[in-house]
């Protein structure tokens, strides 16, 4: 064998752009190398570079072409696969004279090489389909025309709300006829579950910790403001990690749902602020699974680990924090479902509702029906295979989990068949808004069975202006190195992010879609009560899909 | 949108009033049906209020497969009314219009009227299906003192069919409906009013809400809610679900299609029971056009609106004699005689009810309970 001379370069072991997501397309005669590019890229994907090169140019009284060599410095991209354009257009984004942008590359080989060092690709973000989800495939086909006229959503009175917690069936309500009135028979002992009545999207369970402190600062805002100002009773899921201790003991607690996931991270507080809390929760996920990664924990990477994040949580700073895959101090369903719910519902006094959530599964019914059974199951929420994360496995984001428009549909017609469709809320979540059509996916998932939806990607989208989308553009929010300040503990970083317009978008989305939400119920007739289950008003144009959804089918 | 003309008196009266009623209205039906429910029956069957009639069409086959089966069960036939047809251009004559009085089956005679009214409720069932896939037998109703009539036409062509202007038929409440077929096929079940166990509905209008309301309705585990070929037969059932199988009075019945608003029923005396039936009751709010007329078991009859598009109702009359109409000329037609400045127009929060007898109205207001 030849030895190597050091003449000759290995070129078989680098990987040519093609390979790569995501192309730089740099346009020298634009660029005045002012290097704000390199400086923004978070992935280290573009290095400025000097070439030494021969050009061709024309000068003097009579200009001739003619080949000169000349020392140039040029904008590069990188080929280590680490330093993988991401495709977030950071580099667009400062660039004085548009002379720099990513292009997405569908030749790409990325998941062949993403693997170095034995690790398979990590990343955050969403699933990475962009087609058309079956959310999006649904029609509101029920229109009401001159048998019975459309309401006006403008001028006619809407309740957009919906319930969590329990319901009592009317054959159980503990009341008697007293002059001709109803009355509760408090004599009975009858356990009369706690409800929230709430906006019927809520914001899905994203940590402190996953989030930046302005983000998610931000997005409590605007949960505040909704309901304070707006009377909108939007609520919002803390996410596993624990609340500000300051927060939990204010009276804006009532707003946030807190969840308790395998790794119980920031409980310790929680428990220890319960005595000094002045108003309950609205309340409370036990998190068993999600979308994203299901049957898989949750993960903090160390660098987001800061002094705040560590002290909410109770953990030391700069360590992994992964949860484990279930909640390992139970072994049965009877014990993570009973228990569980009993034991957090007697922490807060039997006053708030108290929920599991799990990811979309086929085995999903069968949750269903053990809180089918207990009387302290607040609701079920079932995060479909579109729910997003700060940190998975890109196995999981992708390929593990079920969609969630057949999965609440056979939840719910299961619930029809007990008569339970209105005891036990169920909760929509993953993919809702996914190509930005949120009040119509929330309306689709709503005729479909679901009482509310829980969304998480789009609000990071709408309101903080989240690069990712559904060609693995950005995505990486487990690296701590979110170009928006969504995703991170760095200061350096989550100070882009103004939590006062965080705050004013979520506003805005919450108010917008709530007009859209009034946009499609109106033209059906309905007003008084959100359409739960209301399947004849929709149709899909497949007729497999039709039939497993159990709705019409139109073409 | 329908047209329907219900009265109450004192007195008994003939339903041709109510076809009469019915005529004023035609702009208001296309002639694709009539129903008529008499409740408190004259003439022959005054003295037979005791025993259930079995009202009804039938085939050739249809009648031997029924008599034969009402007979295994161990009913006792005592009394039959069947229609002097006379056939009128442009209706179908069926071969068997019946309502028959029986005797309870000797086991069933001493039980409790709650069990009798179940008993008899699951033999119409019965009887339904036997012959709902050929449509060999239809059955309305099956209870004491009710008879209900249903056919496809013109309900004064109707009315000449049956021979109801040279019959002797005649009650003390009366509802009929001439139909406007909208989004549903033309078919028997599908005709107001609906009746069940005592209770009785006809409604014009249509119910946006129809599917949640029907699955919820059927997921109660009450073999009688079933059918559904019309989206307002939910009205009926909703109200025998609201005040015989759950108890409550009967202007809950307008808590629960129609609920108030959190603010509203903040107002209310009731309102913690109120607040806990709303929730409970989420699933039976109806989102109208509705105006909903019905008779409950003791002779009360109401009328209720739905809570934003309303429909037009109108109740008037006489100490003795009232009628809820869908349209003014209706309740002109019948009786003309009234103060018409005490003519009562049910508004969104309205629930006008006519006490049995019709001795008195009273216009139950939502907001004040």
């Amino acid at each position: 064998m030849e030895p190597a001379t050091g003449l000759r370069l290995d070129f078989n072991h680098k990987l040519t752009i093609k390979e790569f997501p995501y192309i730089i397309r740099w346009r020298e005669d634009r660029c005045k190398r002012c290097g704000q590019c390199t400086a923004v890229c978070p992935n280290g994907a573009i290095k400025p570079a000097v070439k030494y090169m021969r050009v061709i140019e024309s000068g003097g009284d009579t200009p001739k072409p003619r080949p000169v060599r000349r020392i140039i410095h040029v904008i590069e991209q990188v080929d280590n696969i680490e330093n993988y354009c991401t495709g977030c257009a950071m580099c667009s984004l400062v660039c004085p004279n548009n002379a720099i942008e990513p292009e997405y590359n569908p030749q790409n080989k990325f998941l062949f090489y993403k693997n170095r060092g034995g690790e398979g690709y990590k990343r955050g973000g969403r699933r990475n389909d962009p087609g058309a989800s079956t959310l999006d495939r649904l029609k509101f086909t029920r229109i009401s025309m001159l048998t019975d006229p459309a309401l006006d959503a403008g001028r006619h009175e809407f309740r957009v709300r919906s319930y969590i917690g329990r319901i009592l069936p009317p054959e159980e309500l503990p009341l008697k006829v007293e002059n001709g009135r109803l009355v509760v028979d408090k004599s009975s002992g009858k356990f009369i579950p706690p409800v929230r009545e709430i906006f019927p999207i809520m914001i899905g369970s994203m940590s402190i910790g996953a989030l930046s402190p302005p983000m998610w600062e931000g997005l409590a805002m605007g949960v505040a403001y909704l309901n304070e100002v707006e009377g909108i009773p939007v609520v919002m899921c803390s996410g596993e990690g624990g609340f500000p201790p300051r927060l939990l003991k204010s009276r804006y607690v009532k707003y946030f749902i807190l969840q308790i996931a395998s790794g119980y991270f920031g409980w310790d507080s929680i428990l220890h602020a319960l005595p000094y809390m002045t108003e309950d929760p609205a309340a409370i996920e036990i998190k068993y699974g999600q979308g994203a990664k299901p049957g898989d924990g949750g993960l903090l990477m160390a660098p987001k680990v800061i002094k705040l994040i560590a002290e909410i949580r109770g953990v030391p700073k700069y360590v992994d924090l992964p949860s484990p895959p279930t909640h390992q101090t139970k072994y049965s369903i009877e014990e993570s479902v009973m228990k569980m719910i009993q034991s957090m519902s007697m922490a807060f006094g039997f006053r708030i509702p108290v929920y599991p959530k799990i990811s979309g599964t086929k085995t999903a019914k069968a949750v269903l029906n053990n809180l089918a059974r207990n009387p302290y199951a607040a609701a079920l929420c079932i995060d479909g295979e579109d729910g997003g994360t700060g940190a998975a496995y890109n196995v999981s984001l992708d390929k593990m989990g079920h969609p969630i428009a057949s999965n609440i549909r056979e939840c719910y017609l299961d619930l029809v068949k007990q008569g339970k469709q209105n005891e036990l809320p169920l909760i929509a979540a993953g993919g809702i808004g996914k190509k930005g059509n949120l009040a119509a996916n929330t309306a689709a998932l709503i005729m479909l069975g679901a009482s509310a939806v829980a969304v998480g990607k789009y609000i990071m989208q709408a309101t903080a202006d989240c690069l990712g989308d559904e060609y693995n553009r950005c995505n990486i929010c487990n690296t701590g190195k979110c170009p928006r300040g969504i995703t991170t503990q760095d200061p350096k970083l989550y100070r882009r992010l103004d939590p006062d317009k965080v705050a004013e978008r979520l506003v805005e989305v919450i108010k917008s879609a709530d007009v859209e939400l009034r946009k499609i119920f109106a033209p059906m007739g309905r007003s008084t009560e959100l359409p739960i289950g209301m399947s004849d008003g929709l149709s899909i144009d497949d007729k497999a899909m039709a039939e497993r959804l159990e709705i019409s089918y139109a073409c | 949108m329908c047209r329907l003309s219900a009265i109450t008196s004192s007195k008994y009266f003939s339903p041709i009033e109510n076809i009469l009623a019915l005529e004023t209205m035609k702009e208001g039906h296309d002639g694709s049906g009539l129903g008529l429910t008499l409740k408190d029956l004259g003439g022959e069957f005054k003295d037979l209020k005791q025993y259930p009639i079995l009202s009804g069409i039938c085939s050739r086959k249809g009648r031997e497969i029924l008599d034969a089966y009402m007979e295994e069960v161990g009913f006792k036939l005592i009394h039959k009314w069947r229609p002097k047809i006379k056939p009128v251009k442009g209706v179908f004559r069926r071969d068997y219009y019946f309502a028959a009085v029986y005797d309870y089956p000797d086991e069933w005679k001493d039980k409790t009227d709650r069990e009798k009214e179940d008993f008899l409720m699951n033999i119409r069932i019965n009887l339904r299906r036997m012959g709902e896939q050929d449509e060999s037998i239809f059955v309305f109703s099956f209870y004491p003192d009710v008879i209900t009539l249903k056919e496809v036409g013109d309900p004064l062509e109707l009315a000449e069919f049956f021979g109801l202007d040279k019959d002797n038929l005649e009650a003390k409440i009366i509802f009929a409906q001439g139909r406007q077929n909208t989004n549903y096929q033309i078919y028997l079940y599908a005709c107001h009013p609906f009746f069940i166990q005592g209770y009785c509905t006809m409604t014009n209008g249509e119910n946006t809400a129809f599917v949640p309301i029907k699955e919820f309705l059927m997921s109660r585990g009450f073999p009688g809610y079933m059918g559904y070929n019309s989206d307002s037969e939910v009205f009926a059932h909703i109200l025998h679900y609201s005040v015989r199988q759950l108890g409550f009075p009967l202007t809950y019945y307008k808590d629960i299609i129609t609920p108030l608003k959190w603010e509203e029923i903040e107002q209310r005396p009731d309102r913690e029971a109120l607040s806990l039936v709303k929730m409970s009751l989420r699933p039976l709010c109806i989102d109208g056009p509705n105006m909903v007329i019905g008779f409950t078991p003791d002779g009360t009859c109401f009328m209720v609106q739905d809570a934003k598009k309303l429909r037009p109702g109108v109740v008037g009359g006489v100490k003795g004699k009232y009628a809820l109409m869908s349209e003014l000329c209706g309740l002109d037609k019948v009786i003309p005689e009234r103060d018409k400045s005490k003519d009562i127009y049910p508004m969104k929060y309205d629930m006008v009810i006519v006490s049995p007898g019709a001795k008195e109205v009273k216009v139950w207001n939502q907001l004040q309970g």
